[in-house]
């Protein structure tokens, strides 16, 4: 069977030519260094990966289920807090696009206001508004033209559709989402830029190695080859352990569901657990340019 | 094989020779003599690539070396076998592995490890061949870059001053070596300054010895 020559050279790259390898001898300092800054920028990136995924969940969550109720808040002399209650649960009723309109009971606000107040608040004989809670069908309803109605039947009532304040938590957790992205494009730029310092301090030091090994006849891409080939496997070597510390990391992290707290939510979910693999290949990739770019040039310098 | 036409070279400086011409033709044995700083190790360089003629034509088998890519000086020096006046080796891969350096570069699996064993053997460096370069004598780093110099079968092989710091017996045996190799057809050109090495090949071998002096070279006669 015949194998494509890019093929052959990829699987070269991948498991090296121990012998064109042992040309360039190893420099305990930058093969540190790769190794160090690989598994250290994959570690970031995990969690700039994992901070993505979880304001992208949060932004999704917010816009989703917080959209889908509203709550009418309703204050009446006593006298009239029960009509003006009947009142607006049949105008809630009426309106299209709402699902259902439920009065929360006594015991719900006690527990509302329990973080609050703590225990053992005697809501019955407090001047407290009453609560309604309204979930929306598919499409929603048409907020100002609900409030019209209220307004005219039942004035002690204010609609809270939640829209005031939803939109900015929206909107700062789709920036937080880009900004996660950002880092993480950030932390490739940044490897890639490390990768080509040592590089660069590698074939400085290797000047004498260059030279004999173009005094036996080496040409350039080979020369090239055996820094590139050295430079991408101990970055993925070191990126693929700093990913693994990453997930370890945020595997460890306790999770609670109170709240649906971001910060516990931080991780991956389901198949999201994949998404980290690509960070060593992703790193090598870096490496190869980066390195490829410095030797390329070195070569072309040194002639 | 190397072709040197109306060259000329300097440093920057003054020209050390100038108007120089020199065919290696193949199957031909040169020795080349001149006092030492004349610029023969300088003239080698211009033979495989490593220097570029500031004027004149230097033509390696056949091509213009002022014309090749780096990579066409590198395929080129794959067939001229050089063994460097400083050696040049890697020190930190033993002895064979440095013999075998032009066929790893290469990419040449052809030559098995029989073939590089033999070689070794045949400079006399069996027992030292896992061994360091800096850990051997002078002597046994020549012979072990006269081996990587011929582990290619190169069509022409340049030895600068290879008998250079090493006794009498071992520079004869050097000359020896590089003669059985003119005899299998390599083209040779050996600079050195020891007459007498030049005297003793005289006797095994037709050889032309050429002398680099005053900018000129020139053919020696018969005050050898
Ligand atoms: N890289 C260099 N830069 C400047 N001058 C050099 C360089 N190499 C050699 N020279 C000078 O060129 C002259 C000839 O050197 P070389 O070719 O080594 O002579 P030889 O081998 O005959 O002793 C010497 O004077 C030497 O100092
Ligand atoms: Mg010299």
């Amino acid at each position: 069977m015949r194998v494509p020559a890019f093929a052959r050279r990829g699987w070269l790259l991948l498991i090296g030519d121990p012998k064109a390898e042992r040309a360039v001898p190893p420099s305990g300092f930058t093969a540190w260094l790769t190794s160090f800054t690989a598994a250290a920028m994959a570690f970031l990136a995990v969690f700039a990966m994992a901070f993505s995924f979880a304001a992208g969940r949060l932004a999704d969550r917010w816009s989703d289920e917080l959209a889908r109720t509203s709550t009418l808040r309703l204050s009446a002399p006593a006298g009239q807090m029960e009509a003006q209650t009947a009142t607006a649960l049949e105008v809630l009723t009426t309106t299209p696009g709402v699902a259902e309109a439920r009065l929360l009971s006594e015991a719900e606000q006690q527990a509302l206001l329990e973080p609050w107040f703590g225990p053992g608040l005697p809501v019955a004989s407090l001047p407290l508004p009453r609560l309604i809670e309204i979930i929306e069908e598919e499409d929603g309803f048409d907020a100002a033209g609900l409030r019209a109605r209220l307004q005219a039947e039942v004035p002690g009532a204010v609609l809270d559709d939640h829209t005031r304040w939803r939109e900015p938590l929206v909107a700062a957790a789709a920036r937080l989402r880009s900004l996660g992205w950002l880092a993480l494009l950030l932390i490739g730029a940044s490897t890639g830029a490390m990768i080509t310092l040592a590089a660069q301090a590698a074939l400085a030091a290797n000047a004498q190695v260059i030279r004999v090994m173009r005094l036996v006849g080496a040409q350039d891409a080979y020369i090239a080859r055996a820094f590139v080939r050295r430079f991408t496997q101990r970055t993925l070597s070191g990126a693929l352990a700093g990913m693994a510390a990453g997930m370890a990391a945020l595997l460890l992290i306790p999770r609670t569901e109170v709240a649906g707290g971001f910060l516990t939510g931080l991780g991956f979910t389901g198949a999201g657990w994949l998404w980290p693999l690509a960070i060593p290949p992703l790193a090598a990739l870096v490496a190869f340019a980066a390195t490829r770019t410095a030797a390329t040039r070195r070569l072309r310098d040194l002639s | 094989m190397i072709e040197l036409s109306h060259v000329a070279y300097s440093y920057g400086g003054g020209e050390l020779f100038s108007d120089l011409s020199l065919t290696l033709s193949p199957g031909s044995f040169h020795f080349l003599t001149g006092p030492s700083g004349a610029g023969k190790t300088t003239l080698m360089k211009l033979c495989y690539g490593e220097l570029i003629a500031t004027a004149g034509e230097v033509r390696l088998f056949g091509e213009d070396a002022r014309q090749m890519s780096r990579d066409g000086i590198a395929l080129a020096r794959r067939r001229i076998g050089v063994v460097h006046q400083d050696c040049q080796f890697l020190d930190h891969l033993p002895v064979s592995e440095n013999i075998a350096l032009p066929l790893t570069v290469a990419g040449r699996k052809d030559k098995g490890i029989q073939d590089l064993a033999d070689l070794i053997a045949w400079v006399g460096l069996t027992k030292q061949a896992s061994q360091l370069p800096p850990e051997l004598s002078g002597g046994e780093r020549q012979r072990a870059a006269l081996a990587r110099a011929v582990i290619m079968s190169p069509d022409v092989i340049l030895a600068d001053e290879p008998t250079g710091n090493i006794d009498w017996e071992m520079s004869q045996r050097l000359l020896r070596l590089l003669v059985e190799l003119n005899r299998m057809g390599k083209t040779v050109l050996v600079a050195t300054h020891d007459m007498a090495l030049i005297r003793a090949a005289k006797q095994e071998v037709q050889s032309r010895v050429l002398r680099l002096t005053e900018r000129r070279l020139q053919l020696a006669g018969a005050d050898l």
